[in-house]
């Protein structure tokens, strides 16, 4: 391998691919063996973080990024005038297996600029699979990215051998995908996403029957969509992810807030600001929707198309919501207790553990870590002190935010700044 | 009425030999502590602890019907704080999971078990950071060496994932703090001590020891680190939350080039 050569590689193939923001490498049950190199058994490390605080867990690169195509938001689109390079197969599987030997990385995060033709592109992914698989004993994470319109049969080798599999969205909504990228098809990206989960659906079938059949893709499949880029709302977004969710079995929606890298006039200008605060409010509605029980209507629908900035969505309904208030801490059944503002899930099984012991107060639940900030106005405990006001909604909004310092103050006021 | 000080050796099993003394002697004022952190006053009645595996077991198994493994698992990790006075809110804690007929691990409203969970939340939390921190390096004897030194004693707590994921390399990782390694020898991991060189410094790559392609991957993984950010979602508060600066001095990505 030669250094310079590579180095250089790496620096354009990395910055290409690092707007892809999913990193997981969880979720995937490969196990060591062998004596070989690698285990994917476990959550899932972040070895490291980017200063912009994301998780660095898997080398996250282009093969290349020549590219057929022209989609407004990606820096790599045809028309887009920077330095090109593509990797050889060696190549990535050499700086794979040297980054993973000395604890750098959980695995491998492959994606690809579509050269020549989807499924040209999709067989060298997989060859880099492959080859990590068979000839190396690797047993770390493998992440490819299924190229938009690749054929069954690629799909089907690619989740032989690696953990997950992702198309991105990128676009929510059909309309901004035709303006935005007018050579993608929606069709084209559903294609091997259909075929993964028509797969991942066969192996489980299988696995039931023959313990020894070949695992496919383990840690499913995820997709992202871009935030901010084509004017839709909150509520179209969340739609598409629920979409997405129950029609394709999906792991994660990752959702990620544009960053403008053009002056192409259907895209915000360079320099307009991430939507960060955005992104962390669509990211807090896919939990309540994924592990609160909330359904996606009770947060987003047509009289409420936008998710509110400066409070969380769980206080948002719950402020919409104030006659299924106060809740008892000592009685309520789990699927109330999660939807308590201020309640995050641990909060919520330590209370279901601790209660059994005594009646819990207020005492109790702030060393539970519940945050009483924002819980006090719409629970009560084993305690003769509680919220007697009737208080209005906007009134308790007025307290909590009165009372939180929030992390994204700064932001949360240079956005409030644009109508004021 | 005065209190007793029970001294032991600043082993688990030690700890739990003491432990055992104090139900088996039903002594009532007592503080155990670590002999290096031991701080005897003048005229406080002492002893010491002969650490002893069949007593300890013996309290490790009574502890096994009290107790969930979940429970058991966070007094070790507990204990492996190394925080002064944990022993004995570990010993509250044993006696009041002794004393009741339910497992008490969760009931997080008596004061010990919160304490010790807390604390137990801490290790944890300093285990994932050395799985996460760890910084293999080829040396030229064939060996991927890292030094770390974390918070805790947590060497023991991460010796199972390493082995398990670098089954097919040799490696060693040394706690600078507590003077110790784990080796393993493409067979089993081992505890060891190391003597290094004169003015060894862990911080530096030094050629005399390492292999040329050492530097190489060290370079190429400094500069993904940089390429792979993204510069307008700069956010170094939370860039510092997950990782202290105090680690930095080990990690290659943070070292000037
Ligand atoms: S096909 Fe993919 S890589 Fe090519 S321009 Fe579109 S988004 Fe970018």
């Amino acid at each position: 391998m030669s250094f310079q050569r590579t180095q250089e590689k790496l620096k354009i193939l990395a910055d290409a691919a690092k707007y892809d923001v999913s990193c997981s490498s969880s979720g995937s049950k490969r196990a060591n063996i062998n004596k070989g190199l690698g285990d994917a058994t476990g959550m899932g490390i972040c070895h490291s973080y980017t200063e912009d605080g994301r998780c660095v867990s898997l080398l996250k690169i282009l093969l290349t990024n020549y590219c057929i195509f022209d989609c407004a938001y990606c820096v790599t689109r045809k028309s887009n005038d920077i330095k090109r390079a593509a990797f050889k197969v060696q190549e990535v599987v050499d700086l794979t297996i040297n980054f993973y030997r000395r604890n750098y990385i959980e695995g491998l995060f492959l994606s690809s600029g579509i050269f020549k033709s989807a499924d040209y592109t999709m067989e060298r992914l997989v060859a880099v699979a492959k080859k990590l698989r068979l000839e190396e004993n690797f047993n770390g994470y493998i992440h490819l990215k299924s190229i938009p319109g690749a054929s069954d049969e690629l799909m089907r080798e690619a989740g032989l051998y690696a953990d997950r599999l992702s198309v991105n969205i990128e676009i929510p909504t059909t309309s901004g995908l035709k303006r935005l990228a007018p050579d993608k098809k929606r069709e084209d990206f559903i294609k091997p996403m259909v075929k993964v989960k028509n797969e991942i659906i066969q192996y489980k079938a299988e696995k039931k029957i023959i313990k020894s059949t070949p695992k496919y893709a383990p840690a499913g499949q995820s997709t992202q969509m871009i935030i901010g880029a084509s004017g839709e709302n909150d509520f179209q977004i969340m739609q598409t992810s629920n979409h997405f969710y129950k029609n394709f079995n999906l792991k994660r929606v990752y959702y990620s807030g544009y960053v403008p890298i053009s002056y192409d006039d259907r895209l915000p200008k360079i320099g307009s600001d991430v939507p960060m605060l955005r992104e962390n409010r669509l990211y807090q509605t896919d939990w309540l929707m994924r592990f609160y029980g909330f359904d996606i209507s009770e947060i987003l629908n047509r009289h409420h198309q936008n998710l509110d900035l400066d409070i969380d969505p769980k206080l948002s309904w719950a402020l919409r919501n104030l006659h299924e208030f106060p809740v008892d801490i000592n009685m309520a059944d789990k699927r109330m207790l999660a939807r308590i503002p201020g309640l995050g899930m641990k909060s919520v099984h330590k209370i279901i553990n601790a209660r059994r012991f005594r009646r819990l107060n207020w005492e109790h639940l702030k060393k539970i870590g519940v945050a009483l900030n924002r819980a006090q106005y719409f629970i009560i405990c084993n305690s003769n002190q509680f919220e007697r006001r009737d208080l209005t909604s906007e009134k308790i909004k007025g307290f909590i935010l009165q009372n939180s310092t929030s992390k994204y103050r700064k932001s949360l006021s240079n956005q409030l700044s644009l109508f004021g | 009425m005065q209190e007793k000080n029970l001294t032991y050796d600043g082993t688990f099993d030690g700890f739990l030999s003491a432990v055992f003394h104090v139900f088996e002697h039903k002594t009532g004022h007592v503080n155990i502590q670590n002999e290096f952190a031991a701080q005897n006053e003048l005229f406080s009645d002492n002893e010491t602890i002969i650490t002893e595996e069949s007593k300890a077991n013996r309290v490790w198994k009574g502890l096994k019907a009290k107790l969930s493994t979940h429970g058991r698992c966070q007094l070790y990790y507990a204990f492996l704080s190394e925080q002064s006075g944990i022993e004995n809110t570990l010993l509250d804690y044993i006696q009041y999971a002794f004393s009741r007929d339910r497992a008490v691990d969760k009931d997080y409203s008596h004061p010990s078990i919160l304490k010790v969970a807390q604390m137990a939340k801490m290790v944890g939390r300093e285990k994932h950071r050395m799985e996460a921190f760890v910084r293999f390096r080829l040396t030229k004897d064939h060996i991927y060496f890292a030094n770390i030194e974390p918070d805790f004693n947590v060497l023991p707590l991460i010796q199972k994932h390493f082995k398990r994921r670098y089954a097919d390399q040799k490696w060693v990782i040394y706690d600078i703090k507590r003077r110790y390694g784990l080796f393993y020898d493409l067979d089993k991991v081992d505890i060891v001590n190391m003597n290094f060189p004169v003015g060894f410094d862990f911080t530096k790559t030094d050629s005399d020891y390492f292999t040329e392609q050492e530097f190489e991957f060290q370079k190429l993984w400094q500069d993904y680190f940089k390429s792979t950010n993204i510069a307008s979602r700069k956010n170094m508060k939370l860039h510092i939350r997950h990782v202290p600066k105090r680690y930095w001095k080990y990690l290659s990505e943070k070292q000037p080039n």
